[in-house]
């Protein structure tokens, strides 16, 4: 691999689930995306993200608020009721904010709006990820600490 | 034009019927009452020339009755051969007069018609009455009461003579009645400067003198057969050519007709002088009602004009409203429909920008080009983005958020931002703040976006070297903050149109035509408002109202 490679993202490698209509966005940004070394997957709609949720089990996923089928809130809410540790990055790219602010109390980590700099997304996708990480340590010492009361 | 023709269309329509319905009754009105009064009045006046009438027909018919019945007691009571002696007539002459009175003579009559006894100032004794027409009539019915009439004696009088049948002789007792008591009974019932009373025969002869012309046993121009029984009351035209009524009561069983005159003007003076204040009355009313409509249809429509007017600025700004409301669904359309292909058009960049760190790239002569042009891209969909952003701003119903908002502050904070970009151009800003401000409710960094975007537009609007003046001020329940500029100035035919979104006069590429439409919103969703003010070469004046709107304490 050529060293220059390297400069393009220095990221833990995490899983990435992108879902969004606009197939060309999709293709792209999976591709740029990959290259910085995340697993990325990507689907077209709500249903597909969900039937893919349990499969792949992603790290976070990156959502847009409108798409033809289900949208994105509704979405939303089916993914944190089945995996509710995932984290959520909502996508918008129209008018309305407030769809953006109700993801956020519905429990999203965070909105952008598109077209948004492929860094800012990086960055958000690297905090939604560290604090999944810090959730799960948590939720790991509860456990443990349970079954040593357990013993 | 057009308006003003159907206001004083309108206000001639009000005036008219106001002043039709409030004539025709109040003049109705008059006209009925006046003459029903008047022909109450008449009424009256008739009635009581009528009684006076009567009461002096019956006057003097008692005055004849009890005349007539001393005469025949006399005879009755008295022989032919007492009463020749003319001692005992005398007597008996007396008599009569201290019972009675009006009695100037007194003769006693053979049947062969002679005077045979006479007590009186005339000289009558011997005189021969059996060629008199009266004497007949004595000799036919017992008693008679003569016309008044000139005889021996050459003045006006009349006489009563009874005739009386003693064994186989007959005689006839006359008297002559006083024309002067008579007369005075008559005059009795004279009323008024111009009233009359006098007594006409059957042949329509004065019996009695008059009061103003006509001679005693000239012929009256008054018809007697006009009077009916009892009494009547008639209205004449008399020579002067005034309006006389005359009250008629027949008298000695139809033989004589007491008449009373009146003059109707003389006892109609009130009535016409009721009548003229009446009419003093009716006009004054008119006049009045005519200035009172004529002032209070005048403000009528005034006030509806005013109305009218204040309608349409109104509705000329629920048009503006309404514009832009359209225009800012329409702006979030776009936005979004624009934003999805600019997210495409930032992500094949990317992913070309990305590719070419790739080695086989680093070998190309026009590696650089590419690059460059990949950033020019990217550089206008940032451009482009900022645009449908602020698109999106412009149609978002931002409801501001509150808090205690100290306007000097945000000014302050405002002018220091933008200070050194106004120094960079030579402008000097001013401001004269007025420290008593209340604190109110509203929305910080919203306030913010305003005052900046104003600024930046006055300090843009000069160019370079220029003053921008930044007041606020206390203006009854608002909060007013103008920002002034000594640029150019906005032509007249671009100020209605300057809040609409996209309307820009800055260079292609400069501005976005959004700054004054998002602005607009963010102050009227606060219940504000923006007016601009500009005359091309005196520069521009932007004032910001703003409720004054109390935090509630906490």
């Amino acid at each position: 691999m050529p060293v220059e490679e390297k400069e393009v993202g220095e990221v833990d490698e995490f899983s990435v689930l992108l879902v969004d209509d606009e197939r060309e966005f999709l293709e792209t940004l999976i591709k740029r995306l990959q290259k910085r070394k995340l697993k990325v997957r990507g689907v077209t709609s709500g249903e597909e993200a969900l039937k893919i949720l349990k499969e792949m089990s992603p790290d976070v996923v990156v959502l847009d608020v409108r798409m033809e089928g289900m949208d994105g809130i509704q979405t939303l809410r089916e993914i944190k009721k089945a995996s509710p540790l995932v984290e959520v990055i909502m996508l918008t790219g129209h008018a309305n904010l407030e769809v953006a602010v109700e993801g956020m109390e519905l429990g999203a980590f965070d909105y952008l709006m598109k077209p948004m700099d492929i860094d800012e997304l990086l960055y958000k996708l690297e905090d939604a990820y560290k604090r999944k990480t810090i959730q799960e340590q948590k939720i790991k010492h509860l456990e443990e600490g349970r079954e040593l009361e357990g013993v | 034009m057009m308006k003003r023709r159907m206001y004083a269309n309108l206000q001639r329509r009000i005036i008219f019927i106001t002043l039709l319905v409030s004539f025709i009754p109040l003049i109705s009105l008059g006209v009925t009452i006046y003459y029903q009064f008047a022909q109450m009045y008449r009424d009256k006046i008739e009635e009581q020339i009528k009684y006076r009438a009567r009461a002096q027909s019956n006057a003097i018919e008692l005055f004849l009755k009890e005349r007539t019945a001393i005469l025949l007691a006399m005879a009755d009571t008295h022989t032919f051969d007492y009463l020749v002696d003319e001692g005992n007539l005398e007597r008996v002459f007396q008599i009569m007069n201290h019972r009675a009175g009006g009695f100037i003579d007194l003769g006693l009559i053979d049947s062969s018609g002679r005077h045979v006894a006479y007590v009186g100032p005339y000289n009558l004794l011997g005189r021969d009455y059996s060629s008199q027409p009266w004497f007949d009539e004595v000799e036919s019915k017992g008693l008679y009461i003569s016309d008044v009439f000139m005889g021996y004696r050459r003045i006006p009088h009349f006489i009563i003579a009874v005739q009386r049948q003693e064994n186989n002789r007959r005689w006839i007792l006359r008297a002559t009645i006083d024309s002067d008591v008579f007369e005075g009974l008559i005059r009795a019932a004279q009323v008024g400067k111009t009233g009359d009373a006098f007594i006409i025969n059957k042949g329509g002869f004065y019996q009695t003198h008059l009061r103003f012309d006509g001679e005693i046993l000239s012929k009256s121009n008054l018809d007697p057969t006009v009077f009916g029984e009892g009494t009547t009351v008639l209205e004449k035209v008399n020579r002067e050519g005034k309006k006389e009524l005359y009250a008629g009561s027949w008298l000695k069983k139809h033989s004589w007709l007491l008449v009373i005159s009146q003059d109707v003007s003389e006892e109609m003076t009130r009535l016409f002088k009721t009548k003229r204040i009446e009419i003093v009355i009716i006009v004054s009313g008119c006049l009045l009602i005519i200035l009172t409509t004529i002032f209070t249809t005048h403000l009528i429509v005034r006030r509806l004009g005013m109305a009218d007017r204040k309608m349409n600025e109104l509705n000329v700004q629920l048009v503006h409203a309404d514009k832009l409301a359209a225009l800012g669904k329409m702006a979030a359309g776009v936005a979004h429909e624009i934003n999805n292909p600019l997210a495409v058009i930032a992500e094949k960049t990317g992913w070309m920008e990305d590719l070419l760190i790739e080695e086989e790239f680093q070998k190309s002569r026009h590696l650089e080009e590419y690059r460059k042009s990949l950033r020019k891209i990217e550089e206008h969909v940032e451009r482009a983005r900022k645009v449908t952003h602020g698109m999106l701003g412009f149609a978002r119903r931002m409801e501001p958020h509150l808090e205690d908002v100290d306007i000097n502050e945000v000014l302050h904070e405002t002018i220091t931002f933008l200070e050194s970009y106004a120094r960079l151009n030579n402008i000097t800003i001013e401001r004269d703040l007025k420290p008593d401000l209340p604190i109110i409710a509203s929305d910080h960094a919203q306030l913010q976006q305003v005052f900046l975007n104003l600024i930046t537009n006055a300090i843009d609007a000069i160019g370079k070297d220029g003053l921008v003046y930044i007041s606020s001020q206390r203006i009854n329940s608002e909060i007013a903050v103008s920002v002034k500029d000594n640029g150019p100035g906005i032509p007249r035919e671009y100020q209605a149109r300057a809040f609409e979104p996209f309307f820009t006069t800055k260079e292609r590429g400069k501005g976005t035509g959004l700054g004054l439409s998002v602005s607009y919103n963010i102050v009227q969703n606060m219940g504000g408002t923006i007016t601009l003010e500009s005359e091309e070469g005196k520069g521009t004046t932007f004032t910001v109202g703003l409720p004054v709107v109390v935090p509630e304490k906490k």
